[in-house]
């Protein structure tokens, strides 16, 4: 509406500036424009410029969508269920296969792996100490609830066989009195259930992450899983070969170049199935920078574990690289996450453009915005 | 996957009976004035924080930024010129032709002005075009009928109430942050700093401090038999909080009306049960594309594709599971 008769009288509008054209606004609070004391009079906004939320193609270039508070923590709690999940694995194999050093290092591995990441989880809670109030229900609309549940049954199976290994170890002198031969039949039973919940501690973060509305995990909500299932089994097949002779831990060189393959090609289809705008979060910035050391390692890794995982420094080597490459892609789809939700062309593009084609698929029935 | 939507509506669906009638928010942003009493009156009813340090943002009137922790109720400003209103007038129209949910006035309608029957006769020239104008809009939480929010939570602490609307348990939460990634409206967050006095003086500390937080529609007094705060102080009735069906009816006449005057840039936000979240308890009347007023063009809840999601998921194990067992046939010893 026009408020006034001199709304006819404006000057020409500017050409619309675009975004990035190399103007930072600097914010001010009040008290540093002359409004502090009251003893200045107010030119309060005078040299404040103004900008028209029109240039942006959004509200002034806010963000629409909200990332979530996951930190480091979390990239490192994503990493390490990867490696537990991936050991809990290896360790089963290796008990059916009698490969007693493979077994009782997986084992370890895995305890000492997923209780770090418990640790990681927690710290990144708003209020750590109500920590179990997760455990106050089970949700099957919530990867996070079903998560929990998966961590808690594995890290308490986990527990059960790492203090086997641990009493094997010593010559049984841990001070277990009556519970031993109770800890003893209790083996069989707690290595099938971690065998069960090992790959679903190992997947289950692509649904995670994949169930949100962040625009570059949504776009990858159908290869997340994929992507870090194979990316637990390079790292958890790195752990091995880092920990254990050569001789036992053929299996575990052979599931690292499985998931190297599994993680390249994953990654790339999950790239290929998304939105420019998407897309880019993955392969700019630092996240870019780390998910490219991340494949270079992965696929250095994977080779040296083929061709020279029988020499113990290559494997050792290899193994480093691999459990690298697989904390440097958790660290790296976190944090494009987190980054494409600061610009909203990332939001809006994306939506108009799978608004615009189910109107071009004839359905016109589902839009949020309806014309009465 | 626990999807509410449907006939029943969400208040039914949850559990809560037949006895509890749904309510929402309409917000007519074609007679809000900006004039924030909803903002204020919101931080004063919740006791919420300071946002920012009293910035001036350089955004037209808006000085607030954003919904979030501490900011419930925001009310944006958009300037605009000729040029784009033009373009929210054919965007709109096309809203209509498209045949998106259509035109369906009353045939009594409420307002004298309001043409009965079919439209389609009615004179469509719209008013001369403004040379300016502001888009003053007053945002909130949607109360979704799918609420992402609410799907997600693994403590428990968010919960559909007897009203149909989603409410945070403050003292339940735990502050994991993943309903906050799963409102396609970017409406929850954490609160991580903040305390109830302003920031020259900061002793209380915030019992809620480290918490998901968000509009509760007012909870605590629609179970006294109140109305929210912010509808209450309105001076415009931009905002009107009353049962959810009449709301949405309202907002039909009211846009039908605002065609019928050429003024096809109306269009409603929220009031289609078929959308992406099944439609919003919070129903906006706008006057140009979503995005312009930093909403969502096509907002999905992410449970509707979770089906899908834990079938990747579980293929994924499966595949790790072979890859592992493969790796043990396939070693030499
Ligand atoms: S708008 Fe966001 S916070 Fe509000 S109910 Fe919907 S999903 Fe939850
Ligand atoms: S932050 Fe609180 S309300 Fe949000 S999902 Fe976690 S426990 Fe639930
Ligand atoms: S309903 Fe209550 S909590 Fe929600 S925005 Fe209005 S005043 Fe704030």
């Amino acid at each position: 509406m026009s408020l006034t008769e001199f709304d006819a009288d404006r000057p020409p509008e500017k050409p619309r500036r675009r975004r990035g054209d190399g103007r930072r606004r600097r914010r001010r609070g009040l008290g540093e424009i002359g409004m502090g004391d009251g003893s200045r009079e107010g030119a309060v906004v005078e040299d404040v410029e103004f900008e028209r939320a029109d240039e942006y193609g959004s509200y002034y270039g806010r963000p629409v969508v909200k990332a979530p508070p996951w930190k480091a923590p979390i990239a490192v709690y994503l990493f390490l269920g990867g490696v537990a999940g991936g050991s809990g694995l290896l360790a089963f194999g290796a008990q059916c296969t009698r490969r007693p050093l493979l077994r009782r290092n997986a084992r370890l591995v895995a305890l000492g792996t997923v209780g770090l990441g418990t640790v990681a989880l927690i710290e990144d809670l708003g209020r750590p100490e109500r920590f179990l109030n997760m455990m106050r229900t089970v949700k099957v609309t919530s990867p996070m609830s079903l998560g929990t549940w998966v961590v808690g049954g594995f890290a308490s199976l986990s527990g059960v066989l790492g203090a086997l290994e641990v009493d094997r170890m010593t010559g049984r002198k841990l001070p277990l009195g009556p519970l031993r031969p109770l800890l003893g039949a209790a083996e069989g039973p707690a290595s099938l259930g971690q065998v069960v919940l090992a790959p679903l501690l190992a997947s289950y973060t692509g649904a995670l992450l994949g169930n949100t509305i962040v625009p570059t995990w949504e776009a990858g909500r159908g290869h997340l899983s994929y992507l870090f299932a194979s990316s637990a089994s390079l790292a958890a097949g790195g752990a091995a070969m880092v920990t254990t002779p050569v001789a036992e831990a053929g299996p575990a060189r052979l599931l690292a170049a499985a998931g190297v393959a599994g993680d390249v090609v994953s990654m790339h289809r999950m790239k290929e199935s998304m939105h420019p705008l998407e897309r880019e979060p993955l392969e700019t910035g630092t996240p870019g920078k780390l998910l490219t050391w991340a494949e270079r390692l992965a696929v250095a890794g994977g080779i040296g574990a083929l061709l020279g995982g029988r020499s113990r420094v290559v494997a050792a080597a290899s193994g480093a690289a691999l459990l690298t490459a697989s904390a440097l892609t958790r660290f790296g789809v976190l944090n494009a996450g987190l980054e494409s939700v600061k610009d909203p062309r990332r939001v809006i593009e994306p939506q108009k453009a799978r608004l615009a084609a189910r109107r071009a698929a004839g359905i016109t029935d589902d839009s949020i915005t309806a014309g009465g | 996957m626990s999807l509410l939507a449907g006939e029943e509506g969400p208040a039914a669906q949850s559990g809560w009976g037949h006895d509890h009638e749904r309510k929402g928010f309409f917000t007519d942003t074609s007679i809000c004035i900006g004039c924030k009493a909803c903002e204020v009156a919101c931080k004063e009813w919740n006791r919420n924080p300071i946002d920012g340090n009293l910035e001036i943002l350089g955004s037209s009137y808006d000085n607030t930024g954003a919904l979030g922790a501490n900011t419930w109720r925001h009310v944006a400003f958009v300037e605009q010129g000729r040029e784009r209103i033009e373009e929210a007038r054919e965007s709109g129209r096309k809203l209509v032709s498209l045949g998106m949910p259509g035109i369906g006035p009353k045939s009594s309608g409420a307002r004298g002005a309001t043409p009965a029957g079919d439209l389609s006769q009615v004179d469509r020239t719209p008013p001369d075009t403004p040379e300016f104008r502001w888009l003053m809009s007053s945002d909130v939480c949607k109360h979704c009928t799918n609420a992402g929010c609410l799907d997600v939570c693994p403590t428990g602490a968010i919960f559909r109430s007897e009203f149909g609307s989603v409410v945070v348990q403050q003292d339940v939460c735990n502050g994991c942050g993943t309903c906050v990634s799963a409102c396609p409206f970017g409406v929850i967050e954490r609160r991580d700093d903040g305390t109830v006095s302003p920031f020259a003086v900061r002793e209380e500390e915030d019992p809620r401090r480290g918490t998901a937080s968000k509009c509760t529609l007012c909870y605590d007094r629609l179970v006294d038999g109140e109305e929210p705060a912010c509808s209450a102080t309105c001076p415009t009735q931009s905002i009107t909080f009353g049962d959810h069906p009449d709301l949405a009816e309202d907002a039909k006449q009211r846009v039908a009306d605002l065609h019928a005057r050429g003024m096809t840039e109306a269009r409603l936000y929220g009031t289609n049960p078929k959308d992406g979240v099944g439609g919003t308890g919070s129903v906006f009347l706008l006057l140009d594309e979503p995005e312009v007023y930093g909403l969502p063009p096509d907002p999905q809840v992410p449970t509707k594709s979770l089906p899908k999601t834990y079938a990747r998921t579980g293929l994924a194990a499966a595949g790790m599971v072979a890859a592992v067992a493969l790796s043990f046939l396939g070693a030499r010893r």
